[in-house]
């Protein structure tokens, strides 16, 4: 039998196993979002190795399966027990065509059609057709041995990939039984075992030499450096026992990347480089997904076809090249293709139309950190949905599994040049490199693999060469070229007596999390230093700070920080990591989330504030280098003008130096100056609209403080008039069209009063169908309504017809907002009295359609 | 957590094993305390604890057994007895659960005795709450009483209150 085959029955089999636990699960919690997810996902695999393999039973049972667990996972189905008996029983087909496939090395005849046509009616919503036991039926006489019988044979197999045959193999014809290497089996388990007493033994030995040091008791200096080489070497024998070469993750990519080429009618050429780079088995085992789906991927959406590529003047053959090598006790794998690179601009648009980001969020992020979404959960850049991917999933899969394992997963991509994926992962998972530093009176250890830099500081301003902290009042940044980076302090954090600010000396460590960065302030920083780690005490495993704790050299206990852990805790890159994004694949924001705010004062006592997501960055010009142009101010700034734009009449304009707040969108950016830049506190974003002032979105309480909320959108406008595509001037100049918008999710509310007011029309927003059925009845008017059709209460669909039921709101223009623009969901929300019908994430489209309707209806 | 088999007085055990209990006794702010015998993996005179900060403060910190971390529980924190005095040297019974040992930090650590079933009572029904929540009951000595401690709820720090 093919290696392939077999490595995927392994595989198989144990998705399978999960999947019958996880569907069961799923009955009895039928809207537990990560079952649903994880169920997806495992079924996906199933099918994508299917596809590749050639095995077109499975894939199509495979396929039909999956779609309908897609449909569960969009929400456009419930799940109900018949759904699920029509997934077990394609998952019992599974099974069975497997034991057949095990035993005879091929798949077995048969028909699954009934199935299939089952599956497919569950997916389009209907009741399943016939009976529901269509397994039984169809079943392949060959195929109802017992599972049992070939799966035994096979876990022996997984035991040792290099062994090539088990015992089931040995008498396959052909295998020609070359001279016996002088091999013996061991199961894993006792590798594992002896890893665990190597590292017992290497702690020991260190505490040993620490103890040494202190003393010159001549005897023991001889025996203990003996004792030390030998333990060197014992730990290296053992881990040499765990290795194997990269490249036997390798070995499947060549065929697979064969049958990709072909099915997608491309040329592609794989280069393997540094396939004897050898790591530790465990990790092996656990990069191998993420490879194949990342290879995969370069394969379908990297690489251009032929005749893309000759248009853009390269040569017809892609590449794709997958280069493995040890780089500081680390190995690095570096997956390229000189593809077509990452389109940012389709990604924004995903992102917005998948809900994982606000435009205003986007618009503030570099290409780079765009690019980073495709490591978000529910995202995929396909265009279509075929068999070999694009469902969303996949590379948010790559990114956990890399993390799981203490690794980083990075990517630079060039429009036009190809994308490059550096994964960095640790030899070993048992002992890894850390550092160690000291904050307050204690040590801790952070794994080196994520630092990335250290930076020695001043906590206070004074003088010397040193990087200075420099204070938002609470917030502590830090000046690192060019760019600011967020610190926090080891010691307040960890609650740790903060010493003096006179001992002005301190360290940042520069931590990556994701894509973000981020600055740990410590006291000291010692050596680095191998580390065992050792999971934290269940009691104490609330404390999302440590990763684990071990013993030093000197045999005292200290922590393990994790650097993630931190981010989180502080609210750095919260929205970038997929752990901490609820539902994955939905991507909902909840209306109760905290957003960091930025607090700054502007003519006047009333404090201001706009979401610092918002807000690029924050400078301090000089008086001087504001020059005027047309009679407008503007500044040099990183090569062009960018104008500022005074927030107030009564600005202060004869301080030496002016606070700005920039914006930034593509290559444009603008300057908001201010009097003066306060805080930033974290607090939930509740803004009562008033919307009386333009340039304000309304006041919120935040941080126990009434403050007036910045309508970003108004300020970009007045910067340039065409910021949002010149949508303000055409309509200025008009009587203001008055739109409501009804909307069940503040984020949305949010994002979208400032985005209409931009467009020139007047918005109002409310967070539900009833309160805006209150206003109709209060006599309000307006002359075009925004609602959102997933509501909870009243639907959007259900407010329409209310609407156009009676009352004064009848014949006005309504415009369902929805995430869903399935052809018939639209004509469902047309049938029930929408004007049209628009993806709430497209601004441009959404402006359109309303200028559409108030255009036809009420002519001007 | 299964506090079961600790939970089951001596009176209540069944055989001829149920006339005697052996326990090691200790000291916290004076109060004679007894953990069973066979719970206890180690006793450790005063140790280097490393703190574990942002821990309850029921926990002390970590601590280095021959190469294992022991988590150090501060008995009188546990209690919401006051504070021992500083730089007074504490004593620890190390004992596991699910696995993982834990340090109890207690005053003083005495004998190992050997008590008899007819000396134990239930808690009296006005003994303070702090103390009622962890004991299994009462031995009365010649001179004094003991309090048999409930160790698997004394590490039950995740589910408490």
């Amino acid at each position: 039998m093919d290696d392939l085959i077999a490595d995927f029955l392994i595989e198989t089999n144990e998705s399978l196993a999960d999947l019958d636990v996880a569907l069961v699960t799923l009955e009895q919690i039928p809207d537990d979002a990560a079952t649903l997810s994880l169920i997806f996902r495992l079924v996906h695999t199933i099918k994508g190795t299917c596809g590749f393999l050639g095995l077109p039973r499975l894939e199509h049972v495979a396929h039909a399966a999956e779609n309908v667990l897609g449909k569960l996972r969009d929400a456009t189905l419930t799940v109900t027990p018949d759904i699920i008996t029509q997934v077990l029983a394609a998952l019992d087909r599974i099974k069975a065509i497997l034991t057949a496939l095990g035993l005879e090395g091929s798949e077995p005849a048969g028909d699954d059609a009934a199935l299939i046509a089952g599956l497919d009616a569950a997916a389009a919503g209907n009741a399943p057709v016939g009976t529901n036991d269509p397994v039984h039926r169809t079943l392949p006489q060959g195929a109802t041995c017992p599972v049992e019988e070939a799966a035994a044979p096979l876990d022996d197999i997984g035991q040792d990939p290099d062994m090539g045959a088990g015992p089931g193999m040995t008498d396959t014809p052909g295998a020609a039984p070359v001279a016996a290497a002088q091999t013996i089996r061991v199961t894993v388990d006792v590798l594992e075992n002896l890893m665990t007493l190597v590292s017992e033994l290497v702690l020991t030995r260190n505490q040993l030499l620490q103890l040494a040091r202190g003393q010159e008791s001549g005897g023991f200096t001889a025996p203990l450096q003996r004792l030390s080489h030998i333990t060197s070497d014992l730990q290296e024998g053992v881990m040499k026992t765990r290795m194997q070469p990269i490249g036997n993750a390798w070995n499947k990519l060549p065929r697979l990347v064969r049958d990709l080429a072909r099915e997608m009618d491309k040329k592609i050429e794989l280069v393997m480089l540094g396939a004897d780079t050898e790591l530790d088995r465990q990790i092996l085992e656990l990069i191998k997904d993420p490879l194949t789906h990342m290879v995969r991927n370069s394969g379908d959406h990297g690489l251009e076809s032929p005749a893309e590529r000759r248009a853009a003047g390269k040569s017809e053959t892609g590449r794709i090249t997958l280069n493995a090598f040890h780089e500081g006790g680390q190995i690095m794998i570096q997956i390229s293709d000189d593809g077509r690179g990452l389109p940012v601009d389709r990604i924004k648009a995903k992102v917005i139309a998948n809900r994982l980001a606000g435009e205003a969020e986007l618009a503030a992020m570099t290409e780079n950190q765009i690019q980073q979404f495709i490591f978000r959960a529910g995202f995929s850049t396909a265009a279509a949905v075929t068999a070999v991917s694009g469902r969303g999933v996949g590379m948010d899969v790559v990114k956990t599994n890399i993390e799981k394992i203490g690794g980083v997963i990075d990517l630079k991509s060039t429009a036009g040049n190809g994308t490059i994926f550096t994964i960095k992962i640790p030899l070993t998972l048992a002992i890894v490199s850390a550092l160690i530093v000291e904050a307050g009176t204690e040590r801790f250890a952070i794994p080196q693999i994520s630092v990335v830099e250290l930076v020695r500081a001043r906590r206070a301003s004074g003088t010397g060469a040193d990087a200075v902290i420099e204070r938002l009042n609470n917030t502590r940044v830090l000046r690192l070229r060019d760019r600011l980076l967020p610190l926090v302090s080891l010691d307040e954090l960890l609650g740790l007596p903060v010493k003096a600010e006179a001992e002005t000396g301190s360290y940042i460590v520069v931590a990556q999390v994701g894509a973000d960065r981020l600055g740990i302030i410590v006291d000291r920083v010692f050596d680095t230093e191998e580390i065992v780690v050792k999971p934290v005490a269940p009691i104490l495993r609330h404390i999302t700070m440590f990763s684990g704790n071990t013993i030093l050299g000197d045999g005292s206990v200290i922590m393990i920080l994790d650097p993630a852990g931190i981010a989180r805790a502080t609210g750095i890159g919260a929205g970038s990591d997929s752990k901490t994004m609820p539902a994955a694949g939905t991507g909902e924001h909840r209306s109760d989330s905290r957003t960091a705010m930025l607090l700054f004062r502007a003519g006047g006592r009333q404090k201001m504030a706009v979401p610092l997501g918002l807000v690029a960055r924050l400078e301090d010009i000089e008086r001087d280098r504001i020059e005027y142009s047309c009679g407008a101010p503007v500044t040099q700034y990183r090569g062009q003008l960018m104008p500022l734009v005074p927030i107030s009449v009564d600005l202060a304009l004869d301080r030496p130096r002016q606070p700005v707040l920039v914006f930034v969108d593509g290559d444009r950016s603008m300057g908001l100056m201010v009097d003066e830049i306060l805080d930033v506190v974290e607090d939930r974003l509740a803004i009562e609209l008033s919307g009386t002032r333009p340039g304000l979105l309304g006041s919120a309480v935040v941080g126990n403080e009434a403050v007036d909320i910045l309508d970003t959108g108004y300020w970009l406008t007045q910067a340039s008039q065409d910021w949002f595509n010149g949508a303000a001037g055409r309509s200025s100049g008009r009587a203001q069209k008055q739109v409501l918008i009804v909307e069940d999710s503040a984020f949305f509310r949010q994002l979208l009063v400032p985005a209409l007011s931009a467009a020139g029309f007047q918005a109002s927003a409310v967070g539900s169908a009833e309160q805006a059925l209150r206003l109709r009845d209060a006599g309000v008017m307006f002359d075009a309504i925004l609602s959102d059709i997933e509501m909870p209460d009243m639907n959007g669909t259900d407010f329409v017809r209310a609407i156009r039921a009676a009352g004064p709101w009848a014949h006005l223009p309504v415009i369902a907002l929805t995430s869903h623009t399935d052809p018939r969901d639209v004509e469902a929300g047309r049938d029930a009295g929408f004007t049209d019908y628009v993806a709430k994430s497209q601004r441009e489209a959404l402006v359109a359609s309303l200028r559409q309707c108030l255009t036809d209806l009420v002519p001007v | 957590m299964t506090s079961a088999a600790l939970e089951r007085t001596p009176a209540e055990r069944p055989g001829g094993m149920a006339d005697e209990q052996v326990f090691v006794t200790l000291t916290v702010a004076d109060q004679l305390c007894g953990v069973p015998v066979l719970s206890v993996r180690d006793i450790l005179s005063a140790q280097t604890i490393a703190r574990v900060p942002l821990a309850p403060p029921e926990i002390a910190g970590g601590l280095n057994l021959r190469g294992r971390i022991v988590t150090a529980i501060d008995l009188r924190q546990r209690l919401r007895l006051p504070p021992a005095p500083a730089g007074e040297p504490r004593m620890s019974v190390v004992t596991e659960l699910g696995g993982e040992l834990y340090a109890l930090l207690v005053d003083q650590v005495s004998e190992v005795m050997s008590l008899p079933a007819s000396a134990f009572e239930r808690n009296p029904a006005t003994m303070e709450k702090s103390w009622a929540a962890f004991s299994n009951g009462i031995y009365r000595l010649d001179d004094r009483l003991l309090i048999v401690l409930d160790v698997p709820r004394l590490l039950a720090l995740a589910d408490r209150d």
